[in-house]
């Protein structure tokens, strides 16, 4: 102990504050705190999760020292100076600060004619899908800007949705959702699903989820084909739906002002939140998995915590769209201004952070921000565009997650990878990291017999020491004292025998049930 | 204003030249991996299942015996030879490589029953039914020429007879004595015809002995009617073995379908039962790791055990393959020889789906981390039932119902029995203590 100390003591305070710096970083990695393991009898358990513990704590600080070197990209950011404020610096400004690469990102492609437009990027941010409500699809190679295959399919467009890479996209037309290839190909139509009106992808499962015209909820999988589940949500026509990264459950927004939360395996929604006193118009998830951002017709902006289905914090404004940013920023947007909110404080108090108006007449309808970039993509009724969002991207990308400077043969690879990998529909549920936990014993453990005598003795003893009023015309006489007093405890013993009672009784019971022979036990008087 | 984006430069992330490698860049945010346990589990799951494909044990029998192989030696100073005798009295030495035979010793009149090697790989010494022990020198293998100086080995270095039948024989490690069982224990020295030193504990016939790898001059023996030089078991012992890797420790293997594990130090109760086998055990030998061991068994199938597991983590079978006499781990811990009734010595792989040969690195490291995802998600259901399930042949099938129904009924009885006695009138035994009769100094 002395001796800990007096390496302490002797440690330069420049290296406490590499170690303390370390241990922040090495939080992050540790997902999680320890189990403990003190209250644990097993001697042999207690030496093997210790163990294992330590190992942990060892791969979380390792991690955190290769951060220094794998992760050499910072993220950006955007600071005012002075009396200056972030939400009134202008785009203009910024392209005019940021290197040549980056102030080619932002751009406005009018498109009059078929719009409005929605838009989709792939998950490593390289590819963006843009499709018109009057039947315009377009994929277009970020990096490059090149368009690489723009086709009419002259039927109503209402969302687009890229596959498990860019070579495969789904899109939402007037009567049933069809497949196509990056070349324009239709691979399939999809009829089962009816009309949709919004589509989602869910990557890891190979999952296409659709809802249509009559509030129907379709989930196939589209490496087998297979319809995995259908289901009615029985709260009407919606159009807001939104996946949830983290655990890849599907929020639902419905017109009474409610979301639900959906999972293929179970013909009910998991969770059912009255959130708006109106329709709900957006929905958004945040990637870490405990937030959620919704926002109404009743006025209102709502984030939800949706560990405890609470909300932390109700803002008034309307949005048509909302989106979180890889980093957590929130987009929302309304007409044709477009708000980004940020978390400065870490307390998910989401302020104003920055804010974009386009041409006045201009409708927003869709917002995404593309991952691994600075970017947030807006569809409109006039066309694309694209801002410069700082500090809304992960800088460091995983060759492995995702690779936006991917080559054929990765991309063959990782799609050979996917489909191994590829998780059912059951490992979908609220919290993800359940699999492979214990179950908690079901029953609450009864008090012994012994517990049980105890407690009636004390409640008999306290009857006892009761002391009554004085009262007159000889009803305070000692007989009748007695006789109150007896009355008092008997009151007193009532429940525990009572409980007795039926213990005895449920047990006889068990027991006659147990007893008759299985030819026999048709002939049992039926219980009522 | 002070402003920063994320910008990427297309060359800083691709390669240069068509002939460099891919950069590849990492970022272990868990933020970045979603559902991380759920994908985990699938791999898990389809490494068991990938493990089941590629079972694949068996790699090839040896034959060229005429009748059943009795004993088998390991060759402590040679990987790739296997020494085997037979009920005909011929011994043999196999190149395990190859699969032949490089050398016969013949001279035995009756059955072979022990072989065994000197530590330095140079002596073979066998006993039989004949009364005889013989002393071998052990061939210098060579790659190409197997026929060099072959009348010298045709007879052996030493011939000593005596009184009794011989059923087993173990060398001591590096030391110059080996032991013989029979009607007694006979201690011997190379150079000496007659034994240096006898033992005798009452009338049984001693049926194996087995040096302890850690202390050259302690010996484990059993007998026919009871067992081990300490223990007594209420059944016959046919083979016992050290552990190599912690030498107070000793597995029996018994006639009544289990092993036993034993602290030598601590006699009174065996540390671990391991049962499986539903007929006699014949033969057990250690992996040179200590971890796991293989036994052969009257069952006609070979079994392995982990060192501590009371149930066989594989087993091994064939149409072909008769009652089990002797087993033997090979010196690499990565292949089991069992020879067999059927005159036939089997090669099989230690695990039964490990890939053969050289693995690349990063083979071995995707081996390893499927292994680690296996382990950790073991106890799930599914996971469980596909690495448990192995299939039987009928008869063992059913053998195994039978003894477990024969066990159950046991045990219902005893637990009657002992609820219409008195209190504490029978004490409850576990199985471990229950089957030794009788422990002595």
């Amino acid at each position: 102990m002395v001796a800990k100390q007096e390496s302490e003591q002797l440690m330069p305070a420049a290296e406490q504050d590499i170690s303390d710096e370390l241990e922040l970083k090495a939080k992050k990695y540790l997902r999680g705190d320890g189990a403990n393991l003190e209250v644990l009898r097993d001697k042999k358990l207690k030496g093997q999760l210790t163990v294992r513990e330590k190992l942990y704590g060892q791969s979380a600080k390792a991690a955190a020292k290769a951060e220094k070197w794998l992760l050499p990209s910072e993220e950006g950011y955007l600071e005012a100076e002075g009396l200056e404020k972030t939400w009134h610096i202008k785009q203009e400004s910024i392209i005019r600060e940021v290197d040549v690469i980056s102030s080619r990102k932002p751009f406005d492609m009018i498109l009059p004619e078929l719009g409005p437009y929605t838009l989709e990027y792939t998950s490593s941010g390289r590819y963006m899908l843009v499709g018109g409500r009057k039947g315009h699809l377009a994929m277009i190679d970020m990096i490059s800007m090149d368009l690489i295959k723009e086709f009419q399919v002259r039927e109503t467009v209402r969302d687009v949705v890229f596959l498990q890479n860019e070579q495969f996209f789904a899109v939402a037309q007037k009567k049933y959702p069809y497949i196509y290839n990056r070349d324009g190909t239709e691979i399939h139509c999809l009829k089962e699903h009816g009309a949709p009106l919004k589509l989602q992808f869910l990557n890891k499962h190979f999952l296409l989820v659709s809802v249509n015209k009559f509030g129907h909820l379709h989930y196939q999988d589209v490496s087998t084909g297979e319809m995995i589940a259908n289901y009615r949500t029985g709260l009407g026509r919606t159009a807001v739906m939104k996946a949830n990264p983290f655990n890849a459950v599907i929020g639902l927004g419905h017109s009474g002002g409610k979301v639900t939360m959906w999972k293929p395996t179970s013909s009910k929604p998991l969770v059912t939140m009255l959130c708006h006193h109106g329709p709900v118009t957006a929905i958004a998830f945040h990637g870490g998995g405990h937030l959620m951002a919704t926002a109404g017709m009743d006025r209102k902006i709502k984030l939800w915590d949706i560990r405890k289905f609470e909300v932390l914090h109700a803002y008034s404004g309307h949005a048509q769209s909302l989106d979180f940013s890889q980093k957590g920023l929130l987009a929302m947007a309304n007409g044709s201004k477009v708000q980004i909110w940020r978390d400065s404080y870490g307390n998910q108090d989401y302020r104003p952070y920055m804010s974009h108006a386009m041409v006045k007449g201009y409708q927003v309808g869709k917002i995404a921000f593309r991952p691994y970039e600075d970017v947030l993509g807006i569809g409109h009724s006039m066309g694309v565009s694209s801002i410069l969002i700082p500090g809304s991207g992960e800088p460091n990308f995983d060759t492995w997650v995702a690779n936006p400077y991917e080559t054929t043969k990765q991309r063959r690879e990782k799609e050979v990878h996917a489909l191994l990998d590829k998780l059912q529909p059951e490992t979908i549920m609220l919290d993800p990291s359940k699999i492979g936990t214990v179950k908690p014993p079901r029953r609450k453990e009864k008090p012994t017999k012994k517990e049980t005598e105890s407690e009636m003795e004390a409640a008999i003893e306290a009857a006892k020491s009761i002391t009554f009023k004085k009262k007159t015309k000889g009803r305070s006489k000692p007989s009748k004292q007695a006789k109150k007093k007896q009355d008092e405890v008997f009151k007193a013993k009532k429940p525990f025998l009572e409980q007795q009672m039926e213990e005895r009784h449920a047990k006889k019971q068990r027991t006659t049930e147990a007893e008759l022979p299985k030819s026999l036990q048709r002939f049992a008087r039926q219980r009522a | 204003m002070k402003v920063k984006v994320i910008s990427r430069s297309t060359d800083e992330f691709t390669r240069e030249r068509s002939q460099d490698l891919q950069k590849v860049f990492h970022n272990y945010d868990p933020n970045l991996r979603t559902q991380e346990k759920a994908v985990e589990y699938t791999r898990a799951l389809n490494a068991a299942k990938l493990d089941k494909i590629f079972a694949r044990p068996f790699i090839g029998a040896m034959d060229g015996h005429v009748d059943a192989v009795s004993c088998m030696a390991k060759n402590p100073n040679h990987l790739k030879g296997i020494f085997s005798g037979s009920m005909d009295g011929d011994i043999r030495l196999w190149d395990i490589a190859t699969r032949t035979t490089v050398r016969q010793f013949p001279g035995h009149q009756g059955a072979v029953r022990g072989l065994t090697a000197s530590t330095d790989g140079d002596v073979l010494i066998s006993c039989g039914t004949d009364c005889t022990v013989r002393l071998w020198k052990v061939p210098v293998l060579k790659m190409m020429d197997f026929s060099d100086s072959m009348e010298d080995a045709l007879k052996p270095l030493a011939v000593y007879v005596w009184k009794h039948a011989f059923w087993a024989v173990d060398h001591q490690w590096d030391g110059n004595l080996f032991a013989t069982a029979g009607a007694q224990v006979d201690i011997w020295d190379h150079d000496r015809s007659e034994p240096v030193n006898t033992f005798e504990w009452g009338k049984d016939t001693v049926i194996s002995v087995r040096f302890n790898p850690g202390e050259p001059d302690v010996l484990a023996t059993s007998a026919r009617e009871a067992d081990t030089c300490f223990v007594y078991i209420q059944t016959k012992t046919n083979a016992i073995c050290w552990n190599p890797m912690e030498p107070m420790n000793f597995t029996a293997a018994n006639e009544d379908c289990n092993c036993y594990s034993y602290d030598a130090r601590k006699l009174d109760e065996a540390k671990v039962v391991h049962r499986d086998h539903v007929s006699a055990v014949m033969d057990i030998d250690y992996s040179p790791t200590g971890r796991e061991f293989v036994t052969g068994s009257y069952d006609r199938t070979v079994r392995i055990f982990k060192y501590n597991g009371d149930h066989s983590r594989e087993i091994y079978h064939t149409k072909r393959m008769q009652r089990v006499f002797c087993v033997k781990y090979s010196c690499d811990g990565s292949y089991v020889i069992s020879g067999s009734d059927d005159t036939n010595l089997r090669l099989w792989k230690a695990q039964a789906s490990e890939q053969l040969g050289v693995l690349l690195p990063r083979e071995q490291k995707k081996q390893e981390y499927l292994d680690a995802v296996k382990e950790r998600y073991e106890h799930l259901p599914e996971v469980k039932r596909i690495v448990r399930h192995r299939h039987l042949p009928k008869p063992i099938y059913k053998a195994a119902a039978l003894r477990r129904t024969m066990m159950e009924a046991e045990r219902k009885k005893d637990e009657r029995r002992r609820a219409h006695s008195a209190p504490g009138s029978m004490p409850v035994q576990p199985f471990r203590k229950r089957r030794i009769i009788k422990e002595v100094e």
